[in-house]
């Protein structure tokens, strides 16, 4: 019976009561959801009700099983990156997939099916998962894969959470030439030049990303950083392997106003500028390249006490460059935006029924709370309805739940099986909720 | 190392199991549960460079019948080990134990009684093949009768008497004892409780407890600052303990 209060990554906190043991077996029974490391920004790790039950997996975190000559792990849901990392790095294996922080869970990775710079590539976390082991919300325990249990499998991949807990989860590492990256990295001038370069690197590099300058308006609105990279191979690759990267920690919790317009056109100028040359290829560690914001413990403290949420949506290729455009031209219009935007072009959706990515752009900004906030959320969520893009579950606590079914033809589907494993919705979260209309 | 480490399923044993693995330490391992061992095994397994073989016996602080035949098992796998580790203990609030004078029983049994015994097993063994390092978590609670932990506390407290005792008694002879004292580690057994100030994480306890075995000392605080914490209270005047709800 650990904190009676619970809160994820964008600092919303709720009365709730976390279980935090080892064994996730006799954890999970009779309780109402699992969580990791509550990266998660909005409230789909925090429990329906204050009195509920949650697991904690932190603690759950041993290697099963690992093969070197395929590079199949099997390991318990608490299992984290940065763990993953620090043991199969320097024997020359890596995630098929990273989300942009390391601090996360096996299982949020799986309960999020999330996403990195290789999704053009490689999909999501989940096309990798080869099978999963979880408690059912009639406590039983079962196996499921794309061939056993199947319908449980993909409804589980990007589910949240509301399935059953994660027990275990068997994925595929792969081999890494060396612990380095190769990394070209590009000034673009506006959203324009965004998508057509964005389009370009991607047949060329495994991974792609940008940094938008969020705040810029008129001509220049858009315009931001590429990073495009690949594992470096040997002889490009410095003898040494990289040093494990100093940690920081953010000190304290910045007053509300700290991130405002200004502080946050100042820090973007400043950041877009740094970049000196058009076009730079450099060799660089993998920790800056994929977990640029993980050099700082507890970042979200900057947004101070009020907290923040991001929102990720993904528009679909065919919508065009012209609705990112106009997506941008929104986002900056109805304000509230941070230094935090990324975009991203995302490759075909997954088989996770309620996976985030679609074939299209990806954005993600980070906003303070406002009183505003809703109404940005809103206004945003109508313009992804009407170009047929949807939400990221994971980052969002503010989408109406009329809005997420406009946004998402495939919810019937899950609803479908989430009535067969669990016909009285024992497992359930805030989100679910909100979103689904769950009991409290 | 050939380390035996009873208790290295859980908690900050399974962090001082990891971190020996990690240094390319052999370990065999001895817990209570089975499977339970069979997934820890797997686990060092996986994390050892070498991918040696972790091997691993039922042993429960509660059956101090099975000991020597688990030891004996150890030494089988092992070669002749010449480390042990014992994290294995209980816990209990206070208030549940003074609720329940069997539950009270068990835990005494166990954090102390058994705990002896089982050292004095392995403390023969590792003395008949000319010494090793004997580590064993006591506890903070053991320095001074306190209120909130009489029981517990006076169990640790028998535990930390007597390894100050081995390792006075067979420095000399080749067996180094380090007794561990941790202070509040954030582990599945303080998991209901409200850290305090200094909480510690079982792995940066685990650096701090491998450094001390390998530099062979007696005594460790852990995390650090508690040295300085239970030098205050080691200090306090009676009178002042009796006042303070501590
Ligand atoms: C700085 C930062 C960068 C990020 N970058 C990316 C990115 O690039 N791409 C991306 O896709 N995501 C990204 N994320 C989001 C993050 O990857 C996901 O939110 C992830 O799910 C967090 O993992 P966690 O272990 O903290 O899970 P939590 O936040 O604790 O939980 C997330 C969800 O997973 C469920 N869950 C967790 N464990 C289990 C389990 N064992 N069984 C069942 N359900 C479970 C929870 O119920 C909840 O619904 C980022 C987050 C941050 C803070
Ligand atoms: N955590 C703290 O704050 C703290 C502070 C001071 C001292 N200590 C002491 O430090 C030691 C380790 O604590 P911890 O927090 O790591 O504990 P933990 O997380 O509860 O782990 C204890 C380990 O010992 C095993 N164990 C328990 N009872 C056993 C028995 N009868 N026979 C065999 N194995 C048994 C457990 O196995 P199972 O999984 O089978 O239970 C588990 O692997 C203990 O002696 C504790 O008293 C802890």
């Amino acid at each position: 019976m650990a904190e009676a209060i619970l809160s994820a990554w964008g600092r919303l906190a709720l009365p709730g009561v976390e279980l935090l043991g080892e064994n996730l077996e006799s954890l999970s029974l009779g309780t109402t959801l699992s969580r990791g490391m509550g990266r998660s920004y909005g409230d789909s790790s925090l429990p329906a009700r204050g009195t509920d039950r949650v697991v904690s997996t932190r603690l759950a975190n041993r290697i099963l099983a690992f093969d070197a000559r395929t590079g199949v792990v099997r390991a318990e849901a608490g299992l984290s990156l940065v763990e993953l990392n620090r043991l199969f790095v320097p024997r020359g294996f890596f995630p098929p997939v990273t989300p942009g922080t390391k601090f996360v869970t096996l299982g949020g990775m799986v309960a999020s099916d999330v996403h990195g710079k290789n999704h053009h590539r490689e999909g999501c976390f989940g096309a990798h998962v080869r099978s999963l082991r979880m408690r059912l919300a009639d406590d039983s325990i079962v196996t499921c894969s794309p061939t056993e249990h199947a319908d449980l499998f993909h409804a589980t991949i990007g589910g949240m959470g509301l399935l059953g807990h994660i027990l275990e989860v068997e994925f595929t590492l792969h081999r890494i030439p060396s612990p380095w990256i190769f990394m070209e990295s590009e000034r673009v001038r506006d959203i324009d030049e965004f998508l057509a370069a964005l389009g370009r690197a991607a047949p060329r590099w495994p991974m792609t990303m940008g940094w938008i300058d969020c705040l810029q308006r008129g001509r220049s609105m858009g315009r931001g950083i590429l990073m495009a990279g690949r594992w470096a191979e040997p002889h490009e690759a410095p003898k040494e392997p990289p040093r494990a990267a100093a940690e920081l920690t953010f000190p304290v919790e910045l007053p509300d106003w700290a991130l405002n317009p200004t502080t946050a056109s100042l820090f973007n100028t400043a950041y877009y500028w740094r970049h000196t040359q058009q076009r730079v290829e450099t060799i660089v560690a993998p920790e800056p390249f994929f977990y640029p914001l993980d050099a700082i413990l507890h970042w979200n403290r900057v947004y101070g006490p009020r907290g923040f949420t991001q929102y990720q949506c993904v528009l679909p290729r065919a919508a065009g460059p012209a609705a990112v455009r106009a997506f941008m031209e929104l986002l900056t219009r109805l304000g509230g935006a941070s230094p935090l935007c990324v975009i991203k072009d995302c490759g075909p959706e997954g088989e996770g029924l309620l996976s985030f990515p679609l074939e299209g752009t990806s954005i993600a900004v980070d906003m303070a709370i406002s009183p505003d906030i809703q109404r940005i959320v809103d206004r945003l969520n109508e313009f992804v309805i009407a170009a047929g893009g949807r939400i990221y579950l994971t980052k969002d606590r503010f989408t109406r739940p009329e809005h997420f079914r406009a946004m998402e033809p495939r919810l019937e589907r899950f609803f479908a099986v989430r009535e067969k494993w669990d016909p009285h919705r024992r497992l359930r979260s805030a989100q679910s909720v909100r979103l689904f209309g769950d009991r409290a | 190392m050939k380390a035996v480490v009873l208790g290295g399923t859980g908690g900050m044993g399974r962090a001082v199991a990891r971190k020996l693995a990690e240094r390319g330490d052999e370990i065999f391992l001895m817990g209570r549960d089975a499977g339970d061992l069979a997934r820890s095994a797997a686990d060092l397994e996986a994390r050892q460079p070498k991918n040696a073989r972790v091997a691993y016996a039922v042993c429960d602080l509660e059956k101090p019948e099975g000991f020597a035949a688990a030891l004996d098992e150890a030494d089988r796998a092992l070669g002749g080990f010449d480390t042990v580790v014992v994290t294995a203990g209980m816990f209990a609030t206070q208030e549940a134990l003074e609720a329940d004078v069997e539950l009270t029983r068990r835990l005494l049994t166990v954090n102390y009684t058994n705990t002896v015994v089982f050292c004095e097993h392995a403390r023969k063994r590792l003395l008949e093949r000319g010494g090793g390092q004997l580590t064993v978590f006591s506890s903070v609670a053991g320095d001074r009768g306190r209120k909130p932990v009489a029981l517990y506390g006076s169990s640790k407290a028998g535990l930390s008497h007597y390894l100050e005792a081995l390792d006075h008694k067979f420095h000399a002879k080749g067996l180094s004892v380090l007794c561990v004292k941790p202070g509040f580690v954030k582990t599945g057994m303080t998991a209901g409780l409200k850290p305090p100030p200094f909480a510690g994480e079982p792995d940066d306890v685990a650096k701090h407890v491998v450094r001390a075995m390998v530099a062979r000392k007696p005594l460790l605080y852990t995390p650090a600052i508690w040295a300085l914490v239970m030098l205050v209270i080691r200090w306090l005047p009676r009178f002042v303990m009796r006042r303070i709800g501590f």
